[in-house]
């Protein structure tokens, strides 16, 4: 059956296309262009790069690359950039730590037990994710909930210093996307083939080794959907760093954040987010692709 | 039968939804807590809601994320389920890779680079910045949530149904609707409800593109969260995970219900 050439179809793809073309791909081109402005105090806070369509192209060679120079001298934002990516490295790591024993208990839970248990990890990702974070300062203070439970049992007796440091940080992140990890990992170890398992056990391999050998790599596309699904929105968090963590944790999202509030400096911010997303391109790259994967084989 | 339910495994299943729900868990706890300080205990009160109901900028603010969160929510569903059936309908078309490129990149884009790129369309376009211009953007946003939503169940639905239909003489809209759009249903109402809850969930975005009078829940959660934890915003916190929790659980047994009921008539 070939395809039916009506108009329906084709206004369901161009709708959407357009609505995405106007309000997704047009602003990161804008961005782009007041990241080649030159800042000045007018309101709005950049000089206008151009004035219509047709100036694009002549005023390109004049543009200025000042901010993106700034950027590379300042160290300030080389810092936030590689202790963005360090922080959501380990904490994708932690995460996938967590999550595996997680999704694998779900995997192998009775069945009909399942659908319960996934239905409450994907519940706390409906609650507000600003609700999440702001649960853990209550928890965290030097006077919070922690401290109050280690002093009575005795395992201190000097408050721990967690909030406002980067464990707050990796904290809340592992807590915030941890369902983004549990689902892709629990996908693919619930769909196994248990006969594979058999078969190992039926050949002597201890459970360990099945595991190692024939579980795990058979996780591998849950574990890598799984990571980038932590990675990629970790590395430009703003809402944890900025209410876990302390003035020493350096993220480039509560860079840009403060460049745009406070500083004013919208060249500067818009620079800033085009490097992140120079950073990001790869590994949303890959998750597209992934994704793609993913739907042809199923 | 080698998928043993151990011990290994109940023991991190317990400590995992520990880990989940414990902070949750707490946060309802003390917003009825009568003191002031928040993690002392001074006996239970529900003073903290009813002082809510005097705060006339919460109120405010609420009243703002709800209008956001329905309309945002209804056009992007729309906007999703198009999207949807262009990626699983048509085969190759002009610029395929883009769009869908276009669909999957907002699911992991860090939320201050879309909010800062619409806030600068909305200035360069001079759009006057309030309700609309948030509500636009969270309509960008989440039609991609719902595109991937429906999709996932179009892909799975039978479209000789809807052949049959267009045979029978239906135009391909009316198949559209009576024949393919009761059968993805769930997924449909499953995508607005994602694209509502993400709505009313969104400080970042909604931060770079409000204007004034535009003040969402979260903003105003967030400028009070950053001046102390309050009982108050315990409270706010507390209403908010009731509803969404309330909504979800409806929503999970009402599509779990209707999942059921096309197979059986069709059957």
């Amino acid at each position: 059956m070939g395809e039916r050439k009506t108009l329906g179809p084709r206004i369901a793809t161009w709708i959407p296309y357009a609505w995405l073309i106007i309000f997704f791909l047009a602003p990161f081109l804008i961005v782009f262009k007041i990241s080649l402005s030159e800042p000045t105090l007018a309101v709005p806070p950049y000089a206008p790069v151009f004035e219509s369509l047709a100036d694009i192209w002549v005023k390109i060679g004049a543009l200025s690359f000042a901010n993106y120079t700034w950027l590379a001298e300042d160290a300030l934002y080389i810092k936030a950039y590689g202790s963005s990516l360090w922080i959501a490295f380990v904490s994708t790591i932690l995460a996938f730590l967590i999550g595996y024993p997680i999704a694998y208990g779900m995997a192998r839970a009775p069945r009909g037990l399942r659908p319960i248990l996934l239905m409450m990890v994907i519940l706390p990702f409906w609650t507000s994710f600003l609700i999440r974070v702001y649960a853990w300062i209550g928890i965290l203070k030097p006077e919070g909930l922690l401290n109050q439970f280690l002093f009575f049992v005795g395992v201190i007796d000097q408050p721990l210093t967690i909030i406002n440091t980067n464990i707050a940080v990796y904290i809340g992140i592992v807590y915030s996307y941890l369902p983004f990890m549990v689902l892709p990992l629990y996908a693919s170890l619930e769909r196994m083939d248990e006969t594979l398992l058999e078969a190992a056990a039926d050949l002597g391999s201890t459970p360990l080794k099945t595991f190692w050998q024939v579980t795990f790599p058979l996780s591998l596309p849950g574990v890598f959907a799984g990571a980038l699904l932590v990675f990629i929105p970790a590395v430009g968090e703003f809402v944890i760093p900025d209410l876990l963590g302390g003035s020493e944790t350096l993220m480039i999202g509560r860079t840009l954040w403060n460049e745009f509030f406070f500083n004013r400096d919208w060249p500067v911010a818009s620079a800033v987010a085009i490097v992140l997303l120079a950073l990001l391109v790869v590994p949303i790259v890959i998750f597209q692709n992934a994704q793609a994967r993913m739907r042809e084989t199923r | 039968m080698m998928r043993r339910f151990t011990a290994f495994n109940l023991v991190s299943i317990v400590l995992g939804f520990a880990f989940l729900y414990l902070p949750i868990v707490l946060l309802v706890i003390y917003s009825f807590n009568a003191s002031r300080l928040v993690t002392v205990w001074g006996g239970f009160s529900t003073k903290w809601y009813a002082s809510l109901l005097e705060n006339e900028a919460i109120l405010d603010a609420a009243w703002v994320t709800l209008r956001v969160g329905l309309v945002s929510a209804t056009i992007a569903t729309v906007l999703g389920t198009m999207g949807a059936v262009a990626l699983v309908r048509r085969g190759r078309f002009f610029g395929r890779t883009l769009f869908t490129g276009m669909i999957m990149a907002p699911l992991v884009m860090p939320e201050v680079i879309t909010g800062l790129s619409l806030l600068l369309l909305f200035v360069a376009v001079d759009f006057d910045r309030g309700f609309w211009t948030v509500t636009i953007a969270h309509i960008s946003f989440s039609m991609c949530f719902v595109a991937v939503v429906v999709q996932s169940r179009l892909v799975t639905f039978d479209r000789s149904l809807e052949e049959a239909a267009l045979d029978l003489g239906a135009t391909p809209l009316r198949a559209f609707v009576q024949v393919t759009l009761p059968n993805i249903f769930p997924a449909v109402a499953a995508g607005w409800m994602l694209a509502f809850t993400l709505s009313l969930d969104d400080l970042v975005i909604a931060s770079f593109t409000t204007g004034p009078g535009a003040t969402t829940l979260p903003m105003k959660i967030y400028s009070q969260v950053r001046l102390g934890v309050t009982p108050e915003i315990n409270a706010v916190c507390t209403i908010l995970v009731a509803l969404v929790t309330l909504g979800v659980l409806t929503a999970t047994i009402a599509t779990k219900a209707r999942a059921f009921s096309p197979q059986a008539e069709a059957r």
